[in-house]
């Protein structure tokens, strides 16, 4: 019989009760300056790797505290810790060492691969 | 001098224009129709940037309105006035009328009553409040739910009736930003093992230590900023309120639990001032304020010769503000006295 090809396509919808945050607990216990974090953008602007792939490191940021690990562990390992966000952080977050961790809670924690 | 000055309004810029006047000599009658003098300064526990006791406003307040050159009315409401020749004639409710030279309107503002934005669930659900009800609550030092349980995560949603068209409000009522940070740092204070999120379009942080205070939210109280205007608001079978929101900086929508919302309820031009611009032929703006004569240079100035306007009757202003702007519209009166003979 032909396949019509319909779905049921999972829901886009960003489940907060539902996500694990410990990654990002993680990653502010060690570098709290994340905290500061306002959204402007201006790593992701600069950033090589964002300029030649759709690696934001502001995206990230995002997940991370919405609990959205799984898409952070798949990009994170686009960055290559040249450091030129950190140069231009309006509010001083210690933007690579908050990659550096988000990698070291990925190997520590259970239930990822990394 | 001998001279009389009404002032209609007896909150912050009205009771700030009145004791100046009355240190300037002028015969001043201060009318407020609430049973006490303050406005809302009364209802607020403390104030933005720097959580300052309201309490040492209204005391400095009360202070400058206790002067011998000042009759205070209150439990008074102004009716109407009429300007016969150089003289205003003001009735009011009681079916007194009051003579003077000049006029000064500070009839203040109106919190946006949130039931408007049915959507939200005020007057709906029981832990659905607004940033005033949450104010009264510090005041009592007593932040609960509405079964008594403490609440473990409180969300702040800016923008209620400000910014808005549905509302008919296209203005920024500009205040709320700051008092949502505020809140939230109080709300941390108090439960310091609650979770705080902020929901906004924009953070509008243009004032004296605003950004400061965003910052302290941010690194001190741990407060989550989450860009997008919550849509709807729901119950769900935990007794727990759901907001439903676009995380527009994931660009992905985001479905959260509460267990109260607080909304950031803007400035709307009073009522009763409405009724006393249309019932003298006072122009009104846009955003139903008064519309002061000049912008830049006549922002105390009204369309009728020796009326003159002060605090939040012309825009949304903070108390820093509404105090300026009531000086400067004691300026305006005396320059004007002067030069009427």
């Amino acid at each position: 019989m032909d396949k019509f090809g319909f779905t049921l396509s999972k829901a886009r919808v960003i489940d907060y009760e539902a996500n694990d945050r410990t990654i990002v607990d993680y990653i502010i216990e060690r570098e709290p300056s994340l905290k500061l974090c306002i959204e402007c953008g201006c790593c992701t602007a600069t950033c090589t790797t964002g300029n030649f792939t759709d690696f934001s490191l502001r995206e990230i940021h995002i997940l991370l505290k919405r609990g959205e690990n799984e898409q952070v562990r798949q990009k994170i390992k686009k960055c290559m810790l040249c450091g030129k966000c950190i140069l231009v952080c309006p509010r001083g977050v210690n933007t690579r060492n908050v990659v550096s961790l988000a990698r070291q809670a990925f190997r520590n924690t259970e239930g990822y691969e990394f | 001098m001998g001279k009389s000055v009404v002032v209609i309004g007896g909150g912050t810029a009205g009771m700030e224009a009145a004791g100046r006047l009355a240190h300037e000599g002028y015969s001043v009658t201060l009318i407020e129709k609430g049973e006490e003098f303050g406005g809302h300064l009364r209802d607020w526990y403390h104030l933005f940037p720097d959580r300052r006791s309201s309490d040492e406003v209204l005391a400095y307040l009360n202070n400058q309105v206790s002067h011998q050159n000042i009759r205070l009315l209150k439990g008074q409401r102004v009716t109407g006035f009429q300007r016969k020749g150089n003289e205003f004639i003001v009735s009011t409710g009681g079916g007194d009328t009051i003579n003077a030279d000049a006029l000064l309107l500070a009839t203040g503002f109106d919190l946006f009553k949130s039931q408007r934005k049915e959507e939200y669930g005020y007057g709906i659900y029981d832990n659905v409040i607004t940033s005033a009800d949450l104010e009264m609550m510090f005041r009592k030092k007593d932040l609960r739910l509405a079964n008594g349980i403490i609440p473990e995560r409180v969300g702040f949603l800016h923008c209620v009736g400000s910014r808005d068209e549905k509302v008919g409000n296209i203005y920024c009522s500009k205040l709320c930003c700051v008092t949502a940070v505020k809140q939230a740092i109080e709300v941390r204070k108090m439960i310091p093992s609650a979770k705080v999120f902020c929901f906004y379009m924009d953070m509008r942080m243009g004032g004296a230590l605003y950004e400061e205070l965003y910052k302290e939210a941010q690194e001190k109280y741990s407060v989550s900023f989450i860009r997008g205007k919550v849509s709807e608001v729901a119950v769900n079978i935990n007794d727990r309120l759901v907001a439903k929101v676009e995380d527009t900086l994931a660009g992905r929508p985001l479905k959260m639990e509460l267990d109260m919302l607080v909304l950031m309820a803007g400035m709307e031009m009073s009522e009763d001032g409405i009724k006393l611009a249309d019932g003298a032929k006072l122009k009104r703006g846009e955003n139903r304020f008064f519309q002061p004569a000049d912008h830049h240079f006549g922002t105390n100035i009204g369309n009728m010769k020796g009326v003159f306007y002060a605090g939040a009757c012309t825009a949304p202003l903070n108390i820093t503000e509404t105090i300026s702007h009531a000086r400067s519209a004691v300026t305006e009166i005396v320059n004007y006295l002067n030069s009427e003979k």
